[in-house]
């Protein structure tokens, strides 16, 4: 009972530490079904069901009577309310907001309900019931609870992007119709999600257990037939992209466009930190030396050196980006691990500062940049706006990802996975380190270079300070989410960690806050990433098997080997 | 194979020669120019001294809780950084309450000393949270899984703090006592320049003392000297590793107030040129090294305090720059990097040249 006591401790110490932070309030601003519930309180609400599931699952699996654990989800959920009902009673008291800017009476109102002080009653028994209620969850048997749980995910999922799906919605017969099925003007109404929830969740348990029927199906099928099928699919997904920034509006293309360049940039870190594991913290120079070659030669403004046209710039830029690879390799080609990093991390700030300056002013331009840089234009079709430049991004990214691809199973690519795994042991089978090194950097560089060019032309404009060291770590964050390594990993991670914040207003001024602890939390419990490499899956699994069979693997090699192989 | 096998060691060290001797002939080039223009009497390049020693000595203290953690568990505390400006920052509203009520500058020494104990005692803590819940379950992972990590709570850290306490940035009190110069030795000296260095100094001897002369302190180095034999001879390395992060936090928290003396503002992003640098100081003196850490910090705060002026005023090029360098202070950063840059190619066993080299680095 005391582990539950410390589960609602921690998780209520979470809450109260996101309501400081000032995210609970920032979320209660977008309301996700529309007079029930906010993301601010459906945040205080997860809260106090992860801690009624996190009590519920430390009962060891043999003693898992109801009554012990509905009683721990209570213990836990009512601790976690009763941390939130003391902060509600002490908080105002004692004047935290001259401490705290998010410490607000508005905080306050909402984490009790607008009752103030009288509210701490309902706070503690809201905490208590969402305690049971996670504990329950985690009692009930699987053909229950996966509909349910996808019910609830789908509908919640429809009303945080409800004004995504609004635009989407708005033109043609059909889509019309489901509009005024799911949404009123104000947005989601409680009637919308129960519908969303039933039909997802009916799908979810009707489709059960088919999904694997699919796929014999298709295996079944005589191989020309498989690979019609498997073309079609591959068509229709190439369809679904293309036709999706025609479909999703203005918006979503300047999401897809900025999702692309962080593609680029994340596929060349990739090839240094995945293929090569040299951890590089200053790889948003690479990126910026490639805007700044764009904009210095395509520019009609100031700096303009050369009034070259975007297509002929695009190749000098990935060249000067590839030699700043190679150039910047050189001189850190004897440093190692950890140093490595504080090395780079010192490059990229350097070409940063570099570019800042007023040294470098006629140049550069300083700390106003390079302006009046033109859209690029193909046969009289200008890329002007995110629509289209969604387009060039697109086949950017297409043409780097098969590169990667294609270097990953050559020659250099499997030098450059031995070189991860042991330098040492590398060079003794013959690699050639200097130059495995100089090719990991020139080219992840030239990757990051051709997504800078894409950069500058989107902006039309650049400054130093679009290229700080917060670009790189959020280009690690991306490809350790996606999984390192990993090519689909990179598109994931992308799209999770720069997609999301953008449709999401309210998340992107808490972006970096969750990146910080997406990277501690990822390296605990998944250091693989969500989509993870084959070998890198492998090592890891194999590592933490040998781990834990340990003790009995001198006993029983073969099962050791079998446990270690099939995880 | 065989070709390159013997071309590449000479091509590489032709490279970093060629830029070794390049920075360096732009240093003396840049230097001779500027000594030659006779800008600067001798007092102002004084003042650029005591100004990098105050500075320096901030980076020293910071650099000792790098150089400890790295010899115990060789791993680089990114955090370190936000450490310190967590200190700094909660330190502030200690600072700005006591000035509220005028006890800073009724009883000053009493004031400031409470101060720096909530510095201290605030680094502390969040130095073992993240202890606790970032690095301690990853002690057997590969290594770039606790640097990654480490990254993550630094920028945990930065935007906890900008969700906190905003965005802007808070002046730190003025102290009157501190106001104004003291003169030694026919030298004048900014009172809280002064302050800075003995009080910094006062606590890396401190420090130096513990760690060589307690029952604890003999227990750290043992743990950093081999940590399974250290634990077989009975020292409990998971206390002796949470002991190494406080001690080393709560110099990073009164290198936090002190730096506040100097630099009278708070910012959630603060931490992180000094944390760079103090790092730089740590490799500098050999990390691993608490005394060469100190004369790490202090050299590369007299460089960079001397280093814009006397390297690039007098850097004149011909047709662009015929009056040197415009703006110099702007590249002190430039400077430190280059310096943090050329320390880890060059000599990344320090100045001090400890035992470590291609095995630990």
């Amino acid at each position: 009972m005391s582990a539950a006591l410390r589960t609602g401790l921690i998780w209520g110490t979470i809450g109260v530490f996101l309501s400081l932070v000032g995210m609970v309030e920032a979320f209660a601003a977008r309301q996700v079904i529309v007079g029930v519930v906010s993301l601010g309180h459906l945040l205080l609400l997860i809260i106090s069901l992860g801690s009624g599931v996190r009590a519920a699952r430390q009962v060891a699996a043999g003693e898992r009577a109801p009554g012990a654990v509905l009683l721990r989800g209570l213990v836990a959920g009512m601790v976690t309310g009763a941390v939130g009902a003391a902060f509600i009673a002490v908080g105002p008291a004692i004047n935290l907001r001259a401490m705290f800017i998010s410490a607000t009476p508005e905080l306050f109102a909402l984490l009790s309900f607008g009752r103030g002080i009288a509210g701490i009653p309902l706070v503690l028994g809201a905490g208590a019931a969402a305690g049971v209620l996670g504990a329950a969850a985690t009692l009930l048997p699987a053909v229950i609870a996966r509909p349910l749980a996808v019910g609830v995910t789908t509908a919640l999922t429809f009303g945080l992007f409800q004004e995504l799906l609004q635009i989407i919605l708005q033109e043609g017969t059909i889509r019309t119709a489901i509009k005024r099925l799911l949404f009123t003007d104000d947005g989601l109404p409680p009637r919308g999600a129960l519908i969303v929830f039933v039909v997802a969740g009916v799908l979810s348990a009707l489709l059960r257990g088919r999904r694997g029927g699919v796929r014999a199906w298709a295996a079944s099928r005589p191989p020309r037939q498989r690979r019609v099928l498997s073309a079609g699919a591959l068509v229709l997904g190439v369809a679904l992209v293309l036709v999706l920034p025609v479909v999703g509006g203005l918006f979503i293309a300047q999401v897809l466009v900025l999702v692309g360049l962080y593609v680029l940039m994340g596929l060349g870190l990739n090839l240094e930190v995945g293929f090569a594991g040299l951890l590089d913290l200053g790889f948003v120079a690479f990126f910026a030396i490639g805007a700044y070659t764009v904009g210095l030669l395509t520019s009609t403004g100031e700096h303009a050196i050369a009034d070259l046209s975007f297509w002929a710039a695009v190749p000098i830029a990935v060249v000067a980006s590839l030699i700043a690879g190679f150039l910047f390799g050189l001189p850190i080609l004897r440093i190692r691990g950890d140093y490595l990093a504080i090395a780079t991390l010192g490059f990229g700030e350097i070409i940063r500062l570099l570019f800042l300056s007023d040294a470098l002013r006629p140049w550069f331009g300083g700390s106003q940049g390079v302006l009046g840089i033109p859209k690029p234009e193909l046969f009289g079709f200008e890329f002007s706006g995110p629509q289209q430049l969604y387009y060039l991004t697109l086949i950017a990214s297409a043409f780097v990802a098969f590169v990667a691809a294609r270097l990953r199973d050559s020659r250099l690519g499997r030098a450059w996975m031995a070189l991860r795994e042991d330098e040492d042991v590398a060079e003794a089978m013959g690699i050639n380190l200097v130059n495995v090194k100089l090719l990991a950097y020139g080219i992840g560089g030239a990757m990051a270079g051709m997504g800078g060019a894409i950069f500058a032309v989107m902006l039309g404009s650049i400054f130093p300070h679009s290229f700080s060291l917060i670009i790189s770590v959020n280009v690690l964050a991306l490809i350790i989410v996606g999984g390192m390594g990993s090519l689909p990993g990179v598109v994931v991670g992308s799209l999770f960690l720069v997609g999301l914040p953008e449709l999401l207003r309210e998340f992107s001024d808490f972006r970096f806050l969750i990146y910080g602890a997406v990277l501690v939390i990822m390296m605990q419990f998944r250091p693989e990433g969500l989509w993870p490499s084959a070998a890198q899956q492998r090592e890891l699994h194999e590592e933490r098997a040998d781990i834990a069979v340990a003790p009995v693997a001198e006993a029983v090699p073969g099962e050791a080997q079998a446990e270690g192989g099939g995880s | 194979m065989r070709r390159s096998g013997l071309a590449r060691i000479p091509i590489i060290d032709i490279f970093l020669w060629v830029f070794r001797i390049g920075v360096i002939g732009v240093v003396l080039y840049g230097s001779f120019g500027t000594l030659r223009q006779g800008k600067y009497s001798g007092e102002v390049w004084i003042d650029f001294v005591v100004f990098g020693l105050s500075q320096g000595s901030v980076y020293a203290l910071i650099a000792l809780g790098y150089t400890m953690v790295y010899g115990i568990l060789r791993m680089i505390n990114f955090a370190h950084g936000e450490v310190f400006m967590s200190g700094a920052y909660v330190a502030y509203f200690a600072a700005a309450a006591f000035n509220a009520a005028g006890f800073l500058n009724r009883q000053p020494v009493i004031a400031l000393l409470a101060v720096l104990g909530v510095a201290m005692l605030t680094s502390t803590g969040i130095a073992l949270v993240v202890e606790r819940i970032a690095y301690r379950p990853l002690r057997r992972a590969p290594r770039l899984v606790p640097l990654i990590a480490a990254i993550g709570a630094s920028f945990f850290l930065q935007y906890t703090f900008r969700g906190f306490f905003g965005t802007g940035f808070q002046a730190y009190p003025g102290v009157n006592v501190l106001k104004g110069e003291w003169v030694l030795a026919g030298i004048g000296i900014l009172r809280t320049q002064a302050v800075v260095i003995v009080g910094a100094v006062v606590m890396m001897l401190a420090l130096y003392l513990f760690v060589q002369r307690t029952k604890t302190g003999t227990a750290m180095r043992a743990v950093s000297e081999d940590m399974e034999v250290a634990a077989m001879m009975g020292i409990d390395v998971d206390r002796i590793i949470v002991i190494t992060f406080g001690v080393g936090a709560a110099a990073a928290g009164a290198a936090g107030v002190l730096y506040a003396l100097v630099f009278p503002q708070v910012h959630f992003f603060m931490g992180f040129l000094p944390g760079i640098k103090a790092f730089t100081a740590a490799v500098l003196g050999g990390i691993g090294n608490i005394p060469g850490a100190m004369v790490g910090g202090l050299f590369l705060g007299i460089f960079e305090s001397v280093g814009p002026t006397l390297f690039l005023e007098g850097l004149t090029v011909p047709g662009i720059y015929p009056a040197g360098i415009p703006a110099p202070y702007q590249l002190k950063d430039v400077i430190a990097f280059v310096m943090l840059v050329m320390v880890l190619i060059f000599r990344p066993s320090g100045i001090l040249g400890e035992r470590l080299a291609t095995k630990k680095a």
